[in-house]
């Protein structure tokens, strides 16, 4: 990679963080509090997809592997409100596990 | 040490070790160890770095790197209004706050129940992130290929899963659950056929649906 392209996605990148803080999130802006009802549901939408993108996504494709069974056993380690270590570790240990079964 | 400080320095242990993993494809992709070191410390947004590097590995040129690695970085920009509250006011500690605006920052910010709490999980899990994330990817670039891969040890699950734990305090009520359901149907929809990133930036539309669904609710 060149010099050249590395500085543009160093400032690239700062770029999209700021302008989301210092232009979207304005703490006197009008705009940013009648959106409020909106920004606020960000969370649940991204978190959502980014925990769909990462569970079955692959090079442009779907994938269904081991990952799912990790995933799938982390999410009752949450709903059985099992501490955040432990949801981490078992959903590694499961993927592991299936992968190396497979 | 509080609950939001250990679970911030869990999350970022896990990404630290994908750090490193970030490090062996940058060091094979033919980055110096200078440019893992600017990268990491600099972009620090994971999920861009393994595009560009990604890109660069296959051949790509450094446009198509760094298109795909800003297409993934451009909802950290919506995470902004989700963490400005909690961000100093003054300009230039403000601006410099943006650069921690990223997934894993926002996510255990949003979970808490006070500000002062989100404050403080924002700013220990910025810290253990970018020092975990920097230790990591320079380990992997000197290391290389001695470490197998971070697969064998399931820790491409760790990520999702830490974020089903960060989720399950945003979809107690119906509008954050039609925004969840919808945005994990919209983001799977698009994988197959959008570049990276560009799903995860239609999923953000899911805000609609469920800010209908508590528009319906308030009225009934």
């Amino acid at each position: 990679m060149s010099w050249p392209a590395l500085i543009v996605l160093v400032v690239g990148a700062y770029g999209l963080k700021a302008f989301g803080v210092l232009v979207l999130g304005r703490p006197d802006s009008t705009l940013g509090a009648r959106l409020e009802p909106l920004t606020s549901l960000i969370p649940a939408a991204l978190f959502a997809g980014l925990i769909a993108v990462q569970t079955v996504g692959g090079d442009e494709t779907v994938v269904l592997d081991a990952r799912v069974w990790g995933v799938a056993a982390g999410s009752v380690a949450v709903w059985r409100k099992a501490p955040f270590v432990v949801v981490v570790l078992i959903a590694m240990a499961v993927t592991a596990f299936v992968r190396w079964q497979t | 040490m509080s609950t939001h400080r250990r679970e911030g320095f869990v999350l970022a242990a896990a990404v630290g070790i994908v750090g490193v993993t970030f490090g062996v494809l940058a060091d094979a992709a033919g980055l110096s160890l200078a440019q893992v070191v600017v990268m990491s410390a600099l972009v620090f947004t994971g999920a861009s770095q393994f595009a560009a590097v990604s890109v660069v590995d296959t051949g790509g040129s450094g446009i198509a790197a760094v298109g795909s690695a800003l297409l993934l970085a451009a909802r950290n920009a919506l995470y902004g209004p989700v963490v400005a509250r909690l961000l100093p006011a003054a300009w230039i500690p403000r601006a410099s706050s943006a650069q921690f605006v990223i997934d894993e920052t926002t996510a255990m910010a949003s979970v808490q129940e006070t500000d002062d709490d989100a404050r403080d999980a924002f700013w220990w899990t910025a810290i253990w992130l970018w020092s975990l994330w920097n230790v990591g990817s320079i380990g992997g670039a000197l290391l290389g290929s001695v470490i197998g891969a971070p697969e064998t040890w399931g820790l491409d699950a760790a990520f999702p899963a830490a974020f089903v734990a960060l989720l399950a305090p945003h979809i107690r009520k119906r509008p954050g659950q039609a925004a969840a359901v919808v945005g994990a149907a919209l983001a799977v929809v698009f994988t197959p056929i959008a570049p990276a990133g560009v799903p995860l930036l239609v999923a953000a539309l899911a805000v609609i649906p469920g800010w209908l669904v508590g528009r319906r609710e308030a009225a009934a």
